[in-house]
């Protein structure tokens, strides 16, 4: 998936003289997890160069190269080290169109690593997308493979919105099942690992059919994608899995259609439990499909609490949480 | 919960758990500043040190930072008692500039004081005046090329008054009204006006400083012409914000002039609460290896010699200026602040460095370029335009009339398009609309 985005950067900065990548370690370096590898060689030091540590200062910059007229892409390291840039991405990136009526408008894309199952400790592991999914304005992008990344990626620059686009760090190397003990496997024998040359976008606001079923849907996104594939296979259930690939906006025909047609509905996400995306999920289901329903959606999260060291696995909403849930929903 | 006490019960008061005094040691102490002044006090203010109009010479605009340090202790001041223009910072303009930029200020302090009685008079909600602090935008304005972009506080609309945006595009920004071009979406006085170099004004405090500072960079990186210039108030210069800018326009020489207008009060808190009583806001500059300047907010000559040295500096790629503007908010905060409740009253008139408008009309009647009679008529224009200005704007409407933009625009810009949830959240506005009135229509414009 690095290399997807890699590629995807390479390809925006070459087609557009306006898109400058810039933040902490992406410059020399080329980041501390590679995604920017070879682009200050390749664009200069004007298009891609280093930042102080400082995401107030880099989201802020980013702002006011935005209403210059640049498209700039500044990443924080991790998404738990966002919060610094919070004031700026929520008061100012995500209303300058509203608040100016389009006088100014905030064309940034902002990459972040997010997500644990990296025995990275409460500060290299968080999923805060339900901070950003609240805020009006903001549109919030995760892909699950390498051919998403790209093509999501290309769009979320292209997007003349601000951007949040969280990288699940757990799959940048392969697809990740929820077996912490199995060996990693790379992206190279997965479909979703085969990522096209040149370029091509895709849509924001539309979810990708995993797996077509009958027993019932699953909404999730991320690393969590693989996992609840991976869980829902062993079991051998014939589940309607649909990777939301953008939480906002959101993919709801697909929802809807996916759910009135199964009558039963899983929400999975690594995030903590409360007020997390998938309470929204849960509430848009019961709303929308509540005659279609056959039974109580079922949410399967992270637990409330910071994200543990020594207990990752336990704190992961695995294959036994997912396979309970599962349970509960197939005994209905 | 024990049993004695219901849910709820007052528990007492709460024993201290930390702190002993221990050994010999003294008791540490925590400092809490207090203004000097507080209602009712006599004031006096023979304790600031105020250099002499002409005391500083003038280092070469591409010095190092580390040169300007003296001008970040001392104070800037071209106007001297005799309302001369003495001294190496005096900028030199000739009587029709110095009468155009009189005219200004003028017309900003006769437009903030018809816009602070339509708030009394219940035409918008809200209003902040700049009294006393004209010449800092005015003169930063005329200072600066039209095209340099401005990243404004909610105190510069002197800045766009300069650029000759008009009075009654501004009033229906108060107004809020049908043709507000921001929709009636802001609070008044929060303009926008990209085509005027003018940065959309924010409520949050110093976010637009490291704006500022990227789009100077922006501007850098296409090796454009333009510079970026942004004001906050010293009570914002605690931001983190600050710290943010001030880092990065160091690191990336940025060609960006920010000001900071310390006016002695953010609200109801003095300077010293933004530590002002430990250093000036221009000794901040150089420890960031940033040029500073600290002048006389006051003199509006002082203030145009100052940008006009920090802008050419950024124009030669020599690096970004912090610039403290020393002044005195004279009137409250906002039309939501009643001063007389913390600050003495006497402030204003005791107040050291003057009027701004009043010192620039002694200087010009001192060159026998200017008189009271022409400054008299003067004034009753610009009043007057400032009236007819208002009444053209309350065509459209003023708050709560019912003349404002069409209800669908509510839900526009949040994003470029609109998206499914906020299509079906417009059509329910429109909805509960027409449930309180069945009969209503949205006007037509």
């Amino acid at each position: 998936m690095i290399e997807a985005i890699n590629e995807a950067l390479d390809l925006m900065m070459a087609r557009d003289p306006d898109v400058i990548v810039m933040g902490e370690d992406v410059g020399y370096f080329g980041g501390v997890f590679r995604a920017t590898a070879g682009l200050q060689n390749k664009y200069g030091k004007n298009r891609v160069f280093d930042t102080p540590i400082n995401e107030c200062g880099i989201i802020g910059a980013a702002v006011g190269m935005a209403a210059y007229g640049l498209r700039p892409v500044p990443e924080i390291q991790f998404a738990d080290y966002i919060y610094p840039g919070l004031d700026q991405l929520i008061s100012e990136a995500a209303r300058m169109r509203y608040r100016s009526a389009g006088d100014f408008t905030a064309p940034l894309t902002v990459r972040s690593p997010f997500g644990g199952g990296i025995f990275g400790g409460q500060t290299h592991s968080q999923s805060p997308e339900a901070l950003f999914t609240h805020v009006a304005g903001l549109k919030t992008v995760i892909p699950s493979t390498p051919h998403d990344a790209k093509g999501l990626l290309i769009a979320a620059i292209e997007d003349d919105d601000p951007v949040i686009f969280f990288e699940p760090k757990r799959i940048y190397n392969g697809p990740f099942g929820g077996d912490y003990d199995a060996p990693s496997k790379t992206w190279k024998t997965h479909p979703g690992g085969k990522v096209p040359e040149g370029y091509y976008h895709i849509p924001l606001g539309k979810a990708r059919m995993v797996r077509e079923g009958s027993a019932m849907t699953v909404l999730v996104y991320g690393t969590m994608v693989h996992v609840a594939e991976a869980v829902l296979a062993a079991k051998g259930i014939d589940a309607e899995i649909i990777d939301l690939r953008t939480l906002v906006p959101l993919d709801i025909e697909a929802i809807e259609t996916s759910v009135e047609k199964t009558g039963k509905c899983l929400v999975i996400h690594e995030a903590t439990r409360t007020s997390g995306f998938g309470a929204e999920l849960v509430s848009l289901v019961q709303e929308r499909c509540f005659y279609h329903l056959e039974a109580p959606v079922e949410r399967v999260t992270g637990f409330d609490t910071p994200y543990p060291h020594s207990l990752e696995w336990a704190y992961f909403p695995g294959p036994v949480r997912i396979g309970e849930a599962i349970d509960r929903l197939m005994s209905e | 919960m024990t049993a004695d006490k219901p849910d709820g019960a007052d528990p007492g008061p709460r024993a201290a758990s930390v702190g002993q005094p221990r050994g010999n040691l003294p008791p540490l102490e925590l400092y809490v500043p207090e203004p000097r002044y507080r209602p009712g006090d006599a004031v006096d203010y023979s304790h600031l040190e105020i250099p002499e109009a002409g005391a500083h010479s003038r280092p070469d605009e591409t010095c190092p930072p580390v040169e300007t340090r003296p001008l970040c202790d001392g104070l800037v001041r071209v106007l001297d008692e005799e309302n001369r223009a003495v001294g190496a910072w005096d900028p030199g303009l000739d009587p029709d500039t110095l009468r155009r930029m009189l005219r200004v200020m003028a017309l900003t302090r006769a437009f903030d004081d018809r816009m602070y009685r339509g708030q009394r008079q219940g035409k918008t909600s809200f209003y902040m005046k700049c009294t006393g602090e004209e010449a800092i935008s005015v003169a930063s304005a005329f200072a600066l090329a039209d095209d340099d972009m401005v990243f404004p506080s909610y105190r510069q609309q002197g800045v766009l008054i300069a650029r000759g945006y008009p009075l009654v595009e501004m009033i229906n920004q108060i107004y809020s009204n049908r043709a507000d071009r921001l929709k009636g979406r802001q609070l008044p006085i929060m303009y926008s006006a990209k085509d005027h170099g003018f940065f959309s004004i924010s409520g949050n405090l110093a976010t637009q400083y490291p704006q500022a500072v990227g789009w100077a960079m922006a501007s850098a990186i296409k090796g454009d012409t333009r510079i970026a210039t942004s004001f906050i108030g010293e009570g914002s210069s605690a931001e983190g914000d600050f710290h943010a800018a001030m880092t990065f326009a160091a690191v990336y020489n940025a060609p960006v002039v920010l000001n900071v207008v310390n006016n002695q009060w953010a609200i109801s808190s003095f300077s010293g609460f933004a530590g002002a009583e430990r250093a000036t806001f221009a000794a901040r500059a150089v420890g960031y290896g940033v040029a500073g300047l600290r002048v006389d907010g006051n003199d509006a000559l002082a203030v145009y010699a100052a940008m006009q040295w920090a802008a050419n500096r950024a124009r030669a790629n020599a690096g970004p200026t912090l610039i403290e503007h020393f002044t005195y908010r004279a009137e409250g905060h906002s039309t939501s602040d009643d001063p007389s409740a913390y600050r003495s009253a006497q402030e204003r008139e005791e107040w050291p460095l003057g009027d701004p408008v009043a010192r620039l009309k002694a200087h010009l009647v001192a060159l026998g370029e200017w008189d009271d009679e022409r400054h008299a008529a003067m004034d009753l224009e610009l009043a007057e335009q400032v009236k007819k200005a208002t009444k053209e704007a309350e065509k459209n409407g003023i708050l709560g009339h019912g003349l404002h933009h069409p209800f669908h625009t509510m839900f526009e810009d949040v994003f470029e398009d609109l998206p499914w949830h906020l299509e079906e959240q417009a059509e329910q506005a429109i909805r509960e609309r027409r449930t309180k009135w069945p009969n209503w229509k949205e006007f037509s414009e």
